[in-house]
C-alpha cells in the first residue's frame, strides 16, 4: 500500500466529508458473527476533534468529484479545489485497520456524485458489500443515500448498512430552488422513502419469522444547513417534525452554515457560525423527542424564532405563567418534564425519590436539579418558595443575571469595560 | 456487639463481600472495613482478619441481587473506584438494601443512596471512557497491544466488550498503574502480568517492538484527526472536557500535543 498517496487522499476527503455532522455509532444491534470482526450496539466516541465534535466513525467521502453545483456546498463542481478518489478496496482496508486499533466504530461513507446517482450508489454499497461479505464486519456503517438513486439500490444498501441518511441541506422548498437549483425536491424524499417503508415490512417479516435479516437496523437520519438562507426556526423545527413524523427518522441534525463561498446568495465569508442558534434548535429538539412538547407549543406564527438568551423550555414557561408552580411532590412525570432546570434525570430521580419522603429544596439540590431556574416554578416540603407575584419579564431578568453561561457575551447589551 | 469493628480483607471482592456476611453475622452495626496494607485502626477498635471465603461471598451477592439487580451493580461498580472509605459507605447501602423499611435502592433522597450511585457512575464513565480510548498498536509478533492508565480499576469490566468486539485478533490490554492486563488468546481472556521495560505511550519514536505499518497507520489516524477538524468551530474547553489531558499521552492523535 503507497500510505503516502493514501495520506494525500483521505486528507482531501475528510476534509470534505466534515460538514456533515451526523456522528452517531448507537441504535444498531449487529452482533459479531462467527468470531468475525466487530460489533455495533451503544455507540462509543473515540476521541473528539478540536472543536469538540466526537469522532466515533470514519467519515470520508469516496470522492469529492461531483456533477453538481449546489451552492452551500464545499465539493460543488464550481468550486476550484482539489480532487480525489478512493479505490474500494482502500476504504475497506482503512476501515479494518482503523478498527482494528480501537480507533473508531466503524463507516461513515458518503460521495460526491460522480457520472449519475445510480453509478455513485452502485460504488458505496459495493464498499459496503465488501467488509460484510468478504471482511466479515460486523461494526456500523453508514451510507449515504444519494439523492436520485433508484429503488433497487436503496433496498440493496439496508442489507450492508446500519444507518442510511439523506441531507435535505435547506429546510426549505424555495431556499433549495434557490442554492441548488440542479436538485429536485422529489429527489431526496424517494430515496427516504424507499428505506422507510423497508424498515416497516422487514419489521412485520420478523414479527412472523425470527430469522428474518437486519434491514438498516439504526435507521435514517437527515441533516439541515441552519443560516445559509435567511429560514426562521419555525421552518426548521416544522420541517424537522414533518420527518421525524412522516419518515420515522431516528434523528435530524442541524449544522450551523459555515462560510466556504463567496456567493451572494449566501452569508459571506467570516461570518459567525451561528452556533447558540444550533444549541437552542437541538434543545428545543429534544424537548420534541424525549420531554413530551409538541412544536406548535414553543414555535408558531407569532412567535417564528426561539429566543437566543434563554433555553426554550424556559421560553415555553414563561409564556404559560398559569400552569405554575407546580407541586414536586404531586405533579406527574409530564408536568415534571415541563419544569424549567429539571431534566428526565432528575425527573426520574424525584418519582422514586418522593416514595420515601416528601422532597425539600435541599433534596432537590442534590439530585442535580438547576435550582436557579426551577425555584420560580416550583413548590415543595418547605415554607419557603417564591411568594412574589412576579410577571415573565421579572423572571427572566432574575434568572439572566444569576446564570453565566458561556454564550453570554453573543446576547448581552450591556458594552464590556474592557476589550 | 454494638461498638464499632476494624475488619481486615485482602483488597479481593469476594473478600470485602465476606468481611460484610461478618459483619452482619455479628451484627456490627458500624463496620469499619479496611484493606490488609491500607490498615489505618482507631485507638480502641478492635481489628479482625477475613479470610475469603468465595461460599459467605456468594450469599451476600445473591441476597443483594435478590433484592435489586441495580443495586448488586453499583455495588461492585462503587468497590472498583477504590475509593477512601468506599466500604463502609457500601456497608451502609448494604445494610439499608437488606433492611425491611428500604424497598429498593432508589431512595433518591437518601444521601449514602446518591453517594454510591455517583461512585458508581463515575466508574461507569471511566469504563466507558476505556472503552474509547484503548489504542492498541501491532507488534511484531501479531498480538495487538494498549496499555492504559486508568483513573480506577475497570478492566474486569471492560473484558466483555473488548472479547466480544475484536474476537479474531489476539489483543493485550495492560495497566500500568494496577501491573496486570488481559490477554485474549483467540479462546479465552486471562490476566497476566507483565515484566514492561518501557511503557508505550505515544512518543514520536518508534519501538522495535511494534511492525513498521503501524506507526503508518498512526501517522494516517493522525492526519485524519487533523483534517476533519472545522477551523472556524475550535472550541478547546470543550475538546478538554471530553478528552481530558491525562488521557493524551496514549492516544496517539494527540502525539504533538503531548
Amino acid at each position: 500500500m503507497d500510505f503516502n498517496r493514501i495520506k494525500e487522499k483521505l486528507n482531501i476527503l475528510a476534509d470534505a466529508a466534515k460538514y456533515d455532522v451526523s456522528c452517531s455509532s448507537s441504535g444498531s444491534n449487529r452482533k459479531n458473527k462467527d468470531k468475525g470482526l466487530g460489533d455495533a450496539g451503544n455507540g462509543i466516541c473515540h476521541t473528539y476533534t478540536e472543536d469538540g465534535r466526537c469522532v466515533s466513525l470514519l467519515k470520508i467521502l469516496l470522492t469529492n468529484h461531483c456533477i453538481f453545483d449546489c451552492a452551500y456546498c464545499v465539493t460543488r463542481k464550481s468550486n476550484d479545489i482539489k480532487r480525489a478518489a478512493f479505490k474500494i478496496q482502500e476504504v475497506v482496508d482503512l476501515t479494518i485497520n482503523f478498527y482494528r486499533r480501537n480507533y473508531i466504530e466503524g463507516l461513515f461513507l458518503s460521495s460526491g456524485i460522480f457520472k449519475s446517482p445510480d453509478h455513485t450508489m452502485e460504488r458505496l454499497i459495493a464498499v459496503a458489500k465488501k467488509l460484510r461479505l468478504e471482511e466479515n464486519f460486523n461494526g456500523y456503517i453508514h451510507l449515504k443515500s444519494i439523492p436520485g438513486a433508484s429503488d433497487e439500490l436503496m433496498y440493496e444498501a439496508g442489507l450492508y448498512a446500519d444507518r442510511l441518511s439523506v441531507n435535505i441541506e435547506i429546510p426549505t422548498i424555495s431556499g433549495l430552488k434557490l442554492l441548488a437549483p440542479d436538485k429536485k425536491h422529489e429527489d431526496f424524499i424517494k430515496p427516504m422513502l424507499k428505506v422507510k417503508n423497508e424498515i416497516i415490512r422487514y419489521s412485520e417479516e420478523r414479527k412472523i419469522i425470527k430469522s428474518t435479516p437486519k434491514y438498516a437496523p439504526a435507521g435514517q437520519s437527515t441533516q439541515m444547513v441552519i443560516g445559509a438562507t435567511g429560514e426562521s426556526d419555525k421552518d426548521i423545527m416544522y420541517s424537522a417534525t414533518h420527518f421525524y413524523k412522516n419518515f420515522k427518522m431516528k434523528r435530524v441534525y442541524y449544522s450551523g452554515y459555515v462560510p466556504i463561498s463567496t456567493d451572494s446568495r449566501l452569508p459571506s465569508l467570516g461570518s459567525e457560525v451561528p452556533m447558540l442558534r444550533e444549541n437552542r434548535l437541538y434543545q428545543t429538539d429534544w424537548l420534541l423527542r424525549f420531554y413530551g412538547f409538541s412544536v406548535h407549543e414553543i414555535l408558531d406564527a407569532d412567535n417564528p424564532n426561539l429566543e437566543m438568551d434563554i433555553d426554550p423550555k424556559l421560553m415555553w414557561a414563561l409564556r404559560n405563567l398559569n400552569h405554575f408552580p407546580v407541586d414536586i411532590n404531586k405533579a406527574d412525570t409530564r408536568m415534571l418534564a415541563r419544569i424549567p432546570g429539571i431534566g428526565m434525570g432528575s425527573v426520574h430521580k424525584i418519582i422514586s425519590g418522593r416514595k420515601y419522603r416528601n422532597l425539600n429544596w435541599e433534596h432537590l439540590k442534590k439530585m442535580g436539579v438547576a435550582l436557579n431556574r426551577a425555584k420560580y416554578f416550583i413548590i415543595c416540603n418547605s415554607n419557603d418558595w417564591e411568594r412574589r407575584d412576579l410577571d415573565a419579564s421579572k423572571i427572566k431578568g432574575m434568572i439572566l443575571q444569576s446564570q453565566n453561561g458561556k454564550f453570554k457575551n453573543h446576547y448581552s447589551n450591556q458594552l464590556s469595560l474592557f476589550n | 456487639m454494638n461498638s464499632i469493628k476494624t475488619l481486615v480483607y485482602d483488597g479481593s471482592f469476594n473478600g470485602f463481600l465476606t468481611a460484610v456476611f461478618i459483619g452482619f453475622e455479628q451484627k456490627l452495626t458500624h463496620a469499619d472495613i479496611q484493606k490488609k496494607g491500607q490498615l489505618q485502626s482507631g485507638l480502641f477498635a478492635e481489628t479482625e482478619t477475613i479470610f475469603t471465603n468465595i461460599e459467605k461471598a456468594q450469599r451476600v451477592w445473591n441476597g443483594v441481587r435478590n433484592k435489586s439487580s441495580s443495586a448488586i451493580k453499583n455495588i461492585y461498580f462503587a468497590f472498583l473506584s477504590e475509593q477512601n472509605n468506599m466500604e463502609g459507605l457500601l456497608y451502609r447501602y448494604i445494610q439499608k438494601l437488606m433492611g425491611s423499611t428500604y424497598k429498593g435502592a432508589t431512595d433518591y433522597s437518601d444521601d449514602c443512596v446518591l453517594k454510591i450511585n455517583s461512585l458508581a457512575q463515575k466508574v461507569g464513565r471511566e469504563k466507558h471512557r476505556m472503552e474509547a480510548f484503548v489504542r492498541f498498536q501491532l507488534t511484531k509478533d501479531e498480538v495487538y497491544f494498549a496499555n492504559i492508565e486508568p483513573d480506577f480499576d475497570v478492566l474486569p469490566l471492560i473484558s466483555k466488550h473488548f472479547r466480544n468486539r475484536y474476537a479474531d485478533q489476539p489483543w493485550i490490554i495492560y495497566d500500568v498503574k494496577r501491573k496486570y492486563g488481559l490477554y485474549y488468546d483467540l479462546q479465552t481472556v486471562e490476566i497476566i502480568s507483565l515484566d514492561l521495560t518501557d511503557i508505550h505511550t505515544n512518543s514520536l519514536e518508534k519501538s522495535a517492538v511494534f511492525t513498521d505499518s503501524e506507526y503508518e497507520y498512526q501517522d494516517l489516524w493522525n492526519n485524519y484527526f487533523k483534517s476533519t477538524t472545522i477551523k472556524s468551530r475550535i472550541n478547546t474547553k470543550l475538546h478538554v472536557q471530553h478528552v481530558p489531558k491525562r488521557y493524551w499521552k496514549y492516544l496517539s492523535e494527540k502525539k504533538e500535543a503531548v
